[in-house]
């Protein structure tokens, strides 16, 4: 070690790896991966989730975890979508494309991709 | 990419009720399963819940497992990391809510028990976060960040001055403030040479915080040494550890290596012409050679006893050159007191006593382990919140502070804040921080005993005053414990306290009295009911205690002279009224006083007096 900026190269490099364990990020992509979901195809969408978040190095703002069943099979894979003092979004009858773009628009951007969301889908 | 990591713990309680089978197990499922890619079995020093072990941590979520088998391990890994349900019977929740949301999801996680929610870790920060065994992890923590600080920003004296400013005070025993002892030993840098001392040689009966952040953190220790040389200016230190602790010391010697190959430690740290290397002595067990002359002599390769001082080991050490010495808790806060300022950590705390201190629960106590909390925090807080109280409804009677040095905090004082003033005003000390709690059924005058009959094995038999004095005291205390008593042995206990305290050669023997003393003080009247009762009102002293059967009670089942190991209990010829065997009768003389009569009699007609 003959600068701190090589300290300081390792400790971003090893920050991602160690962050999920201080908890609090502020957004969580939630994937259902119950019986339904994985069978729906809910493994892509939460893998592309997954790598998403990490090549766009959002690992200290955005949790990627899963959960049950959400009562909602018929619409599987369905991934909701939490942000403190925000109302939760639920987006259905995903794939790992339109995983793709709600990370884009929704987690990088902010805005809600409408037409993948429950209430549209409700409507269709 | 790694969703999610299983933080296993690695520490020694864990290890011994077998967390590395649960560890392997994991490893061997998530392979099974296909998940290798995307989950990491991580091995961590300990969560400090040891009496829950073996424990895992489930990241991001930091859901909290307890007492985990190898045959949970499948469903944990099936139900909760690929489908995302946590095993809700096998999750750890004391006090926490587990709260189901709108959709069914189950949360529950560790930072809510009350176990954790009133700690504030910060010599424990990474205990149970990162891996010890990678230094990568370390690093990403913050680790040697402060190192560079002090460094490249600071000159040794601003390291001084701002130890000094944080009001630390020694973690080990004595509480002695760590910018001070620095300061003595800084005189003519450069010119001498000096050295800087772990004390590792944790000896207190059932303080284990020590072990603990050497197999959790180790780096954080070796940073913090490493600033301390930087401080004085020493290019050598030593980590004085016993050999007891063997994951201990294969852990710090991993980290030793990995430093040393980053460039950490050896020559010209960081671009600057600081060396500083380190290496670790092995202490083979004796309680005296936690004492800080003690231990030195025994780094030099002698026999270790103490030597007078002053000289005190800022001017003449280790080697007879000037040193410093620490524990290793006091130098786990060294590196976030440079990185945050004096000011931070001076917050936190009280007046004189500034920081958290780590204390090790035990004895009647719901959660034995670790906990860390503010200086001032009250001992009702730790036993009650934090400890979850007495198990099976049973009163606290008193708690046990600083092992054989210390001394009994009656109930009456359950809410004094705890630090070093107070402790020490109300007859304890902090020592290295061992908290014993006792209930209803332990005897003042027995613990007395048992710590006296600890120092008096560990006396390592240098000076009269305690080779002698200490087993003197031993010998009224047996005396009084098997009813035979005086008032005026009460007397010769405090007379000969005094003596032993004042005229011992060292820290050993000017406390070893202070366990005797300090139940004299608060349970005089259970030194009173031994002597002029000859009873033990606690029901532990077994000379003083009888088993009687109630010829009315018993139906003659003979269920007690079955397991009687003594054989000792008879038929008699008396049959009481409405039964039809003759009653049983213990035959006092060769009774053992073991109680199994008492545990098989179905009829309660067996009573302890």
């Amino acid at each position: 070690m003959k600068s701190l900026a090589e300290l300081a190269e390792i400790r971003e490099r090893m920050k991602n790896k160690v962050v999920l364990r201080e908890g609090g990020n502020d957004m969580r992509v939630v994937v259902g991966m119950a019986t339904c979901g994985i069978a729906a195809g809910a493994r892509p969408v939460l893998n592309a989730f997954v790598e998403g978040v990490n090549r766009e190095a959002l690992g200290d703002k955005v949790t990627v975890t899963q959960t049950g069943c959400i009562g909602i099979c018929q619409y599987e894979p369905v991934v909701e979508v939490f942000q403190a003092g925000k109302d939760k979004v639920t987006y259905v009858e995903m794939t790992a494309e339109k995983a793709e773009k709600v990370l884009q628009e929704h987690i990088k951007g902010g805005k809600v991709v409408e037409e993948y969301t429950i209430t549209n889908a409700k409507k269709a | 990419m790694i969703r999610a990591q299983v933080l296993c713990c690695g520490g020694t309680g864990c290890t011994s009720s077998g967390s590395p089978k649960i560890q392997a197990a994991f490893q061997s499922e998530i392979e099974k399963q296909g998940l290798a890619d995307e989950i990491k079995v991580v091995q961590t020093g300990c969560f400090g819940l040891c009496a829950l072990g073996p424990v895992v941590i489930i990241y991001p979520d930091g859901t909290f497992y307890s007492k985990i088998k190898v045959e949970d391990v499948a469903e944990i890994v099936s139900e909760h990391l690929l489908k995302g349900r946590p095993v809700e019977r096998l999750i750890y929740k004391e006090g926490a809510e587990i709260k189901t949301d709108e959709n069914g999801e189950v949360h529950a996680s560790l930072n809510d028990t009350t176990f954790y929610k009133s700690q504030h870790r910060l010599a424990l920060r990474n205990c149970g976060v990162i891996n010890p065994e990678n230094i990568d992890e370390y690093i990403a923590m913050d680790g040697y960040r402060a190192l560079g600080k002090a460094l490249t920003e600071m000159t040794p004296d601003q390291v001084i001055e701002t130890v000094l400013a944080s009001g630390l005070r020694g973690r080990g025993g004595a509480g002695f403030p760590t910018g001070m002892k620095w300061k003595f030993a800084s005189g003519n840098r450069g010119n001498v040479q000096k050295y800087v001392c772990c004390n590792a040689d944790e000896g207190d009966p059932g303080a284990f915080m020590d072990r603990s952040v050497l197999e959790g953190d180790p780096h954080a220790v070796i940073e913090a040494m490493a600033i301390a040389g930087y401080a004085i200016g020493a290019d050598q230190g030593y980590v004085y550890v016993r050999a007891e602790y063997p994951i201990a010391v294969k852990r710090l010697q991993i980290a030793i290596d990995q430093a040393k190959e980053y460039g950490l430690l050896g020559k010209n740290i960081f671009g600057t012409d600081f060396n500083f290397d380190l290496s670790i002595r092995l202490g083979a067990g004796a309680f005296v050679c936690g004492e800080e002359t003690a231990l030195m002599t025994s780094i030099e390769g002698k026999r270790g006893e103490p030597r007078p001082r002053p000289p005190f080991p800022a001017v003449k050490g280790l080697f007879e050159k000037p040193t410093i010495l620490n524990n290793v808790e006091t130098y786990a806060n060294i590196p976030q007191i440079i990185l945050n300022g004096a000011e931070w950590f001076s917050s936190i705390g009280t007046e004189k006593s500034k920081g958290t201190k780590v204390f090790a629960l035990g004895g009647k106590i719901k959660n034995t382990g670790l906990v860390e909390v503010p200086m001032g925090t009250t001992l009702r807080h730790i036993i009650e919140e934090i400890g979850g109280g007495i198990p099976n409804g049973k009163k606290f009677k008193a708690a046990q502070t600083g092992g054989p040095s210390g001394g009994c905090i009656p109930a009456s004082l359950i809410d004094t804040p705890i630090d070093y003033d107070n402790l020490l005003a109300i007859g304890s000390m902090m020592g290295s921080g061992g908290l014993i709690v006792m209930d209803e059924d332990n005897c003042m005058v027995d613990i007395a005993r048992f710590f006296l009959d600890f120092t008096v094995d560990e006396s390592c038999g240098k000076c009269t005053p305690c080779r002698v004095g200490t087993k003197r005291l031993l010998e009224i205390l047996d005396k009084i414990i098997s009813g035979n008593g005086e008032m005026e042995d009460l007397d010769r206990l405090e007379e000969l306290s005094t003596y032993i305290k004042s005229a011992s050669l060292c820290g050993l023997g000017q406390t070893a009295p202070n366990p005797v003393l300090s139940t004299l003080r608060y349970f005089r009247d259970e030194y009173i009911a031994h002597i002029v009762d000859k009873k033990c009102p606690a029901g532990v002293c077994k000379k003083l205690i009888r088993y009687e059967i109630d010829p009315e009670k018993c139906i003659g089942c003979g269920m007690c002279a079955k397991n009687c190991p003594a054989s000792t209990i008879v038929r008699t010829d008396y049959v009481a009224a409405g039964h039809k065997l003759a009653s049983m009768k213990i035959e006092q003389a060769n009774c053992v006083k073991c109680g199994a009569c008492m545990s098989s009699c179905k009829f309660k007609a067996i009573s302890k007096g």
